[in-house]
């Protein structure tokens, strides 16, 4: 299908599910973007996988009570982050496998719970691996206002996650709060999770957070550039993902993670100062000139 | 009055006493060497001088008064390998995070925070690097930013926990030069060091610790070997001890 072809798609008001579904992708990718970039620079992608699938109950539980599924998935990924927080503190064990225990649990809890409900299987997969159809109108509103606050209070609180990150045992001889901040950055990782669910699947949507600020950090040494990357990446590939869907009958959140991981292996090649491509051509120009 | 004044601290940790009835006090343009073998708390001393734990008894004063977390009296060097020196970030704003504390939540830098960052870089010769992501830096250059992040907040008494470790000797020497330039500008400064011949040649006084201060005073006033033996646990053979009587 052609670009015009798409176009079209997209405003013809019989297919009013497809914009709206575009516009959710591009938006949660931007957000996962930018949160992604403080997942992957203090080497938590467990913790957002953790989260990710600690929401999945709180989903089920909405969707069986037919209550808010974004209020219901942040409580649920919250209070799993929480008691991950608190078993740690138990030095026998270490934190990743606390992790391990609580959201496989969680995931369990949430596949009891949607069996619940009538029509359970079409459900279950479309909290999967997502789904660009039956999106109600409001999820825009929802996801948009839940997207602005958490950039929001990434912008507000960025010296401060900084500071975690670089150094704990400083920020905390500065007089940070370094265990409520770790829950208010886990709640963000909540919310950006929660609000992308509905277009890449539950199982997907760590690559939304992982893989563009991974990618982003692969082409710059600068963090501000890697946090305006990481969002343009991400919502640049889920418009393309979407397209791409689209046009070959693919499911979407697959799709998207493909053209993630795509740009992700790109850079790795390409990046002009750490990619693959760069330090072979700096070895050959570094080797010394043979004197036969 | 001292700048840093350690009043018979005793400190408990996981129910083990591990520093026992602490004196000791810091005075501004001095550079005071903390030495003692492993496990002797010497870390521990420090955390507690920053308030990150709470000691069981006695008490702590800068300037006359106790510490608290997030107070700017007491500038902190970690040991390098707490850094996260993969993180995409230049060396100025490594520098501005030491005052992320005293900004407080939500506020931004302004021109008098730039103003101390540069300041800082200046003393502990950096500015020309400022701009440099820290990932690309030298061992040597690394404990240079540490230690300009402590000074942005022009702190009176200077915290260094190991300075030294896993650096050359050429550098070793240009660190401890500057660190006693920085005492010498009305600063207090407390170091907890392995490489007992630079301190005997640099410090102005030496505490020796073993879970207590075993001695205390000037290199010249440490030649009695028992002291030594005591807070080290080394025999009467030991070849620290020969270097200690060649310097």
């Amino acid at each position: 299908m052609s670009v015009v072809d798409f176009l079209t798609d997209l405003f013809n008001p019989e297919l009013a599910f497809l914009p709206k579904a575009l516009l959710i992708a591009v938006m949660s990718s931007i957000v996962c973007g930018v949160v992604g970039c403080y997942v992957v620079l203090r080497g938590m992608a467990f913790i957002g996988d953790a989260v990710a699938h600690a929401v999945f109950p709180g989903l089920a539980v909405a969707f069986v009570v037919s209550g808010n599924l974004i209020l219901g998935g942040t409580l649920a990924g919250v209070a799993t982050a929480i008691l991950v927080a608190v078993f740690a503190q138990n030095r026998r064990l270490r934190e990743d496998s606390i992790i391990g225990v609580f959201f496989v649990a969680a995931f369990a809890l949430g596949i009891v719970i949607i069996s619940q409900a009538p029509g359970y299987a079409g459900s279950l997969q479309q909290f999967l691996f997502g789904s660009i159809t039956g999106i109600p109108d409001e999820d825009l509103y929802v996801v948009g206002g839940t997207g602005v606050l958490i950039l929001g209070i990434a912008f507000l609180l960025h010296k401060e996650f900084l500071a975690i990150t670089l150094d704990r045992e400083m920020a905390r001889a500065m007089g940070l709060r370094v265990f409520w901040l770790d829950i208010v950055l886990y709640v963000l990782v909540t919310l950006a999770v929660v609000i992308s669910v509905q277009t890449i699947g539950n199982i997907l949507v760590l690559a939304l957070l992982i893989t563009p600020a991974a990618t982003a950090r692969l082409l710059t040494d600068r963090l501000g550039v890697m946090m305006a990357l990481a969002p343009v990446l991400g919502g640049i590939s889920a418009l393309v993902g979407l397209y791409i869907s689209w046009s070959w009958d693919l499911p979407v959140g697959g799709t998207i993670v493909l053209v993630l991981t795509a740009v992700f292996l790109a850079a790795w090649v390409f990046s002009p100062r750490h990619g693959l491509l760069a330090r072979r051509l700096r070895r050959v120009a570094d080797a010394p000139v043979s004197a036969h | 009055m001292s700048a840093l004044e350690v009043e018979n601290l005793s400190v408990e940790l996981g129910g083990r006493l591990v520093l026992t009835g602490v004196n000791l006090s810091v005075d501004k343009g001095e550079l005071v060497g903390l030495v003692g073998p492993n496990g002797a708390g010497k870390t521990t001393l420090l955390r507690t001088l920053m308030g990150l734990l709470r000691p069981r008894d006695g008490r702590v004063l800068v300037g006359d008064q106790p510490v608290r977390p997030g107070r700017a009296e007491l500038g902190y060097v970690p040991q390098r390998h707490e850094f996260a020196w993969d993180f995409p970030i230049s060396v100025e704003n490594v520098v501005m995070t030491g005052r992320t504390g005293k900004l407080g939540l939500v506020r931004r830098p302004g021109v008098a925070d730039w103003e101390a960052v540069a300041e800082a870089l200046d003393l502990v010769r950096m500015t020309d690097l400022r701009t440099r992501p820290v990932g690309q830096l030298s061992g040597g250059q690394r404990q240079r930013v540490l230690v300009a992040r402590a000074l942005a907040l022009r702190p009176p008494v200077l915290l260094l926990d190991e300075p030294f470790t896993g650096l050359d000797m050429p550098t070793q020497e240009l660190l401890s030069e500057l660190f006693l330039s920085l005492a010498r500008e009305a600063r207090a400064v407390l170091m907890t060091t392995h490489d007992l011949p630079g301190a005997f040649y640099t410090c102005d006084r030496l505490a020796l610790l073993n879970r207590r201060v075993v001695a205390v005073g000037a290199p010249d006033q440490l030649r009695d070997e028992q002291i030594w033996m005591d807070t080290f646990g080394i025999h009467e053979h030991s070849p620290l001890l020969k270097i200690l009587k060649a310097t």
